[in-house]
């Protein structure tokens, strides 16, 4: 596998995974208003995403819809972060202020890529992802900070997704090799700087976990990776040819 | 300028003008409806979002969906001049003491489905709401401008689903027919009831509020998309569809079906108001936390 497409669907399928599990949120949101910020958010993913699936199949001549609809689950590098089933709205934000702080430092980084197409598709959205972390921290503060109930669930949400966030910085011989490519481990004290801090304000505990989970780099899902491709994909694969 | 003339001059009543009772209740019964509608109709085509067939039409309709309910909130807003809250609103939509458009009662089942629903259901609503657009109450008649505007999208974009699959392969043409005549009907009664049956019609003509009968916004729908369906390759399922003097004569929807679906017993009455109100009350702990927390953050300000 070409190391620039392999980088490239690293993010884009972080993306897709992410926009597909945001978009489950609409038309269940806790308040209008919240539906709509979440389509927004949805939205903004999916465009990372069809931006970068794009580049990676310009490669091997594949579209975006091949790269999203007729790859198997073994071939998707997301990281297990973006595929875990939506919990209640606290685990929402959890797992968007983890992701979103996550990519606003890495394509803030990635802007300078020797890479032009990843340099300008990482200018366009870091802009986009500053309005997701500031989203997401401003809900963690209100349900940190609310009522009883919002704490408790904010803490459980914070504490359920810990052991998925060592997967982001994970570093390996091809982003090491790569000179387009960010080391995600240079952005991990950074993040965890940022994290901690809207964690600290929001009254919760600082969560810890003696276990962290591997393997998305390396195609290697959760249980549910497979339910999510089965929903995503089946009209697509029921058609075989067909165009839409 | 007293209500009764600026009504006669065509002009338009704003939120402090003096109005009847009358007035203000049917038109905020009218809006909260017309509001219930945009964020029911969420729904039946979030129900495809994660199945989008294409990452571009899987946008399309995310924001499509996401369209419906910025509808849902400047209409809640219009008809929080009038002096209702919309927590209100709500409650009376959540407990069935407010309807919804009865449209949004038909499960979606197909892809095309959605094809169908952005070409039929955005298309009759544009017919309904672009003679809004010039309704006595200001608020009302400027949020049906911007919602207008959005629904002609939605109803372009629609078509151009089912124009695609009307070109594709014999299964995607098959899906196509079979949405036609599952949403064909259901389309026509959303103008309500024939104006023989129509209870409000009379009062909210004389108030400027309704600005043509429930036949002759059928009539204007029936014509306007036949002619596309044409376009389209698709059959119209009505056996005594005749085009004469440049009108189309056409079926009268079965209208009993109408009134069973709007006392409740449509194929997703229940479905729809359940995921609804679950949605509501699955959000209140989130919605207290926001308040606690605007409050908490008031007195430490003080
Ligand atoms: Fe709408
Ligand atoms: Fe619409």
């Amino acid at each position: 596998m070409n190391d620039l497409f392999a980088y490239t669907l690293r993010l884009g399928d972080d993306a897709l995974i992410s926009a597909q599990r945001t978009a489950e949120w609409i038309a269940a949101a806790p308040q209008l208003e919240e539906d709509v910020a979440l389509g927004n958010i949805g939205l903004d993913q999916l465009g990372q995403a069809r931006s970068l699936l794009q580049y990676a199949g310009s490669f091997d001549g594949r579209t975006e819809d091949d790269l999203a609809y007729f790859r198997d689950e073994r071939d998707f590098l997301n990281v297990q972060l973006c595929e875990l089933p939506n919990g209640d709205f606290a685990f929402a934000m959890a797992r968007l202020l983890y992701f979103a702080t996550y990519q606003h430092l890495l394509y803030d980084e990635l802007r300078s890529s020797a890479d032009e197409t990843l340099a300008g598709v990482a200018g366009k959205a870091v802009k986009e992802v500053a309005y997701h972390v500031d989203h997401a921290t401003q809900w963690v503060l209100r349900l940190g900070d609310g009522t009883e109930e919002s704490h408790r669930r904010m803490q459980a949400g914070l504490d359920a997704l810990w052991p998925y966030t060592a997967e982001l910085f994970e570093s390996d011989s091809l982003v090491q090799r790569l000179p387009a490519a960010v080391d995600p481990s240079t952005l991990s004290a950074a993040w965890t700087d940022r994290v901690l801090g809207v964690i600290d304000e929001s009254t919760c505990e600082r969560p810890s976990s003696s276990y962290q989970h591997t393997g998305g780099r390396l195609g290697r899902h959760t249980e549910h990776m497979g339910y999510l491709l089965a929903e995503l994909q089946h009209v697509a694969r029921s058609h075989p040819g067909a165009t839409w | 300028m007293d209500f009764q003339a600026t009504i006669d001059a065509d002009g338009r009543i704003e939120p402090r003008d003096a109005m009847p009772d009358g007035y203000r209740k049917t038109l905020i019964r009218q809006i909260a409806q017309h509001a219930h509608s945009e964020i029911i109709g969420m729904q039946p085509e979030g129900n495809w979002i994660s199945r989008a067939p294409s990452l571009r039409r899987k946008a399309i309709l995310m924001a499509k969906v996401q369209d419906e309910a910025g509808h849902g909130l400047y209409l809640y807003a219009a008809a929080e001049t009038l002096g209702v809250d919309r927590a209100d609103l709500l409650d009376m939509l959540h407990s069935g003491r407010q309807k919804y458009s009865s449209i949004f009662n038909y499960p979606t089942l197909t892809w095309a489905d959605i094809g169908a629903i952005g070409w039929l259901v955005d298309g009759a609503a544009i017919v309904n709401q672009v003679p809004l657009c010039r309704c006595s109450y200001g608020p009302y008649a400027r949020a049906m401008v911007r919602v207008c505007k959005e629904e002609s999208f939605h109803q372009r974009q629609g078509f151009e689903i089912l124009y695609t699959l009307c070109n594709g392969t014999p299964g995607q043409k098959a899906m196509a027919q079979d949405a036609l005549n599952r949403w064909w009907w259901p389309s026509l009664m959303m103008f309500g009831p024939p104006d023989t049956a129509s209870t409000h019609s009379e009062q909210s003509m004389a108030w400027g509020i309704k600005r043509h009968s429930n036949d002759e916004l059928r009539q204007r729908f029936v014509d306007m998309t036949v002619p596309q369906a044409d376009v389209l390759g698709l059959r119209v399922p009505d056996d005594g569809l005749v085009h004469q003097d440049g009108r189309y004569r056409f079926t009268e929807p079965d209208y009993t079906e109408l009134y069973d679906v709007v006392k409740g017993n449509g194929p997703c009455n229940q479905q729809r108001l359940s995921h609804r109100v679950k949605a509501h009350e699955d959000g209140a702990w989130v919605r207290e936390a926001a308040a606690a927390y605007a409050a908490k953050k008031e007195a430490r300000a003080a």
